[in-house]
């Protein structure tokens, strides 16, 4: 790949025709891109104009590419276009021109050259210390051994994608090659957390473009989330609250309420416990997002996903209980419950069979 | 890192299970105990039906008499808020509505959410007005057991947070929503065992104090 990393930004976006006026603009937007206020785009502007270009290497795992795809697929030329393409992409299996072992030694240099410097961007789960290694290598080495040689010496490590960040789909029930996510074999670098299913694009860039212009990472949530996108559950931002809070439920996908836009809720719509900058944001250049396609949320940026309940079965619905359970349980109790009953009642008729009267006479005389 | 997820699937996969199938058997078993037992075989002659005064019985004894309502008028008000507070939340809410749905088949409509929400908010000042009703009153106090105690505090964890979780104020939300589904299992394990069997029994009671007045031909 062509060695760019010399160049501060500015300098690269002026490379590529970008006019003063245009750079402001994407300062503005990356500004409330991360929820800051307008004030700080001129900050952004002179951070970004000054900043280096980071070397970044893309790490593919138990993936799909839809990740990449995700990224990859938007209208160019957008500003997250421009954003990526400022990024000195140094490894990245499927973008990258070179291949074999001129892709590895590509790699290897860019770790060499920005040593403590670099970041790390992962997609998909990667079998454990403990699985067998042969379930996903990359010229000859484990996705394991291939992590933890790279992510040494960076300065952060970005998971994209709900498998690199929490498993994913490879982790699902039964797990059969044992899939970690990143935060669970990184434990001495930052871990941002990316992740959906695939992640909306301006988010990755978002979070590059946060690390360019503070030179440290984005606040986090609890699951290592970047705050800005996933501050928020889906349900509490959905244009269909309303009808949720009114009681106004779709309960098929032709019926009425579905025609009429109402809440998803009863066929099965995971927002209330998914965290994703989906209803805001939207998809594919803000044409629209699942729940706005008439599709229930499924939940793609949490833990478990896969394995946390039907898609199409409520929220609120237990996973595992059965009618047998309740009904077999009821008549357990009944039969201990007669079983109870039918002792006291015989111990009571002993009793009564030996029950020996004493007089108030008896009784005093014992006094 | 993703424990509490973990920690939201075990209590609505497994735990949910046991702890239905606890309440389930032990309740069974209450009540089946208690059918079966019955009463003593009365031999008076009967002046007057008793399935009517029984079943009215059931319902005025709803209503405190004038009495009561004047001996104790913060146990009678406080009481009937809270109490109507939690069924509202308990039987309204639609996730509520919607586990009903699953577990028996059937379900009602649901209230809309700011009701709910409303109701949720009065039902835990109310339960704290009882606790230090309880600590304050000196023959309350005296009289209140360790399973008072305990009662209290499991249903006020059930609405408590039941509503720290709809208001997302405990992060992350996985948690919040485990932390709520425990506390209700917790409930529904301790139910059977404890005075909440009054939720199935006190109209049981009823039924037979009015049966008894009704027999006798006397007013219940």
């Amino acid at each position: 790949m062509r060695k760019r990393s010399d160049k501060t930004l500015g300098e690269s976006l002026r490379d590529h025709g970008l006019s003063r006026r245009g750079f402001l603009k994407l300062c503005a937007a990356t500004a409330s891109l991360m929820a800051l206020p307008p004030s700080m785009a001129p900050a952004i502007a002179a951070a970004l104009e000054q900043a280096r270009r980071p070397s970044v290497i893309w790490l593919s795992f138990q993936e799909c590419t839809g990740c990449t795809e995700s990224l990859t697929r938007a209208h160019a030329p957008t500003l997250e276009d421009l954003i990526f393409d400022f990024i000195s992409l140094d490894y990245h299996h499927t973008l990258q021109a070179a291949s074999g072992e001129a892709a590895e030694e590509a790699r290897l240099q860019a770790m060499e050259e920005n040593k403590g410097r670099y970041l790390v961007i992962v997609d998909g789960s990667i079998p454990g210390p403990d699985a067998n290694p042969g379930f996903s290598t990359v010229a000859g080495h484990s996705n394991y051994s291939i992590l933890m040689e790279t992510v040494e010496h960076a300065a952060a490590v970005i998971a994209v994608g709900t498998c690199a960040a929490f498993g994913g789909l490879p982790q699902a029930r039964p797990n059969p090659t044992g899939a970690m996510s990143v935060m669970d074999l990184v434990r001495d670098k930052p871990v941002i957390n990316v992740p959906g299913c695939p992640p909306i694009p301006m988010v990755i860039t978002g979070v590059v473009a946060h690390y360019l212009v503070f030179g440290r990472l984005p606040e986090l949530d609890g699951y290592g989330r970047p705050l800005a996108f996933y501050g928020q559950s889906i349900h509490d931002r959905c244009y269909r609250r309303p009808f949720y809070d009114k009681g106004l439920f779709a309960e098929s996908f032709d019926d009425e309420g579905a025609k009429l836009g109402w809440c998803l809720y009863r066929l099965g719509c995971k927002g209330p416990t998914t965290y994703n900058a989906c209803a805001t944001m939207k998809w594919n250049d803000g044409a629209s997002w699942p729940v706005e396609a008439g599709h229930p949320c499924l939940g793609c940026s949490e833990p478990k996903f896969w394995d946390a309940g039907g898609f199409y079965e409520p929220v609120s619905v237990p996973l595992t209980l059965g009618p047998g359970t309740l009904l077999g349980a009821g008549v357990v109790g009944a039969v201990a419950g007669g079983g109870l009953a039918t002792l006291a009642r015989k111990q009571r008729k002993e009793e009564a069979g030996t029950r020996q009267p004493v007089t108030v006479d008896e009784l005093e005389q014992k006094l | 890192m993703s424990g509490s997820m973990e920690f939201l699937l075990w209590t609505k996969g497994p735990l949910f299970d046991i702890a239905l199938a606890i309440f389930a058997i032990g309740l069974m078993a209450r009540l089946v105990e208690i059918f079966m037992l019955g009463r003593a075989h009365n031999y008076a002659e009967p002046r007057a039906h008793e399935w009517p005064a029984g079943l009215r019985t059931m319902l005025t004894r709803t209503i405190a008499d004038p009495g009561t309502f004047k001996r104790a008028p913060f146990n009678v008000v406080v009481g009937w808020i809270w109490h109507i507070g939690f069924l509202t939340a308990l039987l309204f809410f639609v996730p509520h509505v919607e586990l009903i749905r699953s577990v028996l088949g059937f379900a009602w409509p649901a209230l809309p959410n700011p009701l709910v929400d409303f109701a949720t908010a009065i039902t835990i000042l109310a339960l704290i007005a009882t606790l230090v009703h309880r600590l304050t009153h000196p023959v309350k106090r005296h009289i209140s057991t360790v399973e008072d105690y305990l009662v209290w505090a499991v249903v006020f964890m059930v609405v408590l947070t039941g509503y720290l979780a709809y208001h997302r104020l405990v992060e992350p939300y996985p948690l919040a929503l485990g932390m709520h589904i425990l506390s209700a299992e917790i409930l529904l394990v301790i139910l059977p065992f404890t005075k909440l069997t009054h939720i199935f029994t006190a109209f049981i009671a009823r039924w037979y104090n009015g049966a008894a007045f009704g027999r006798k031909g006397v007013q219940s």
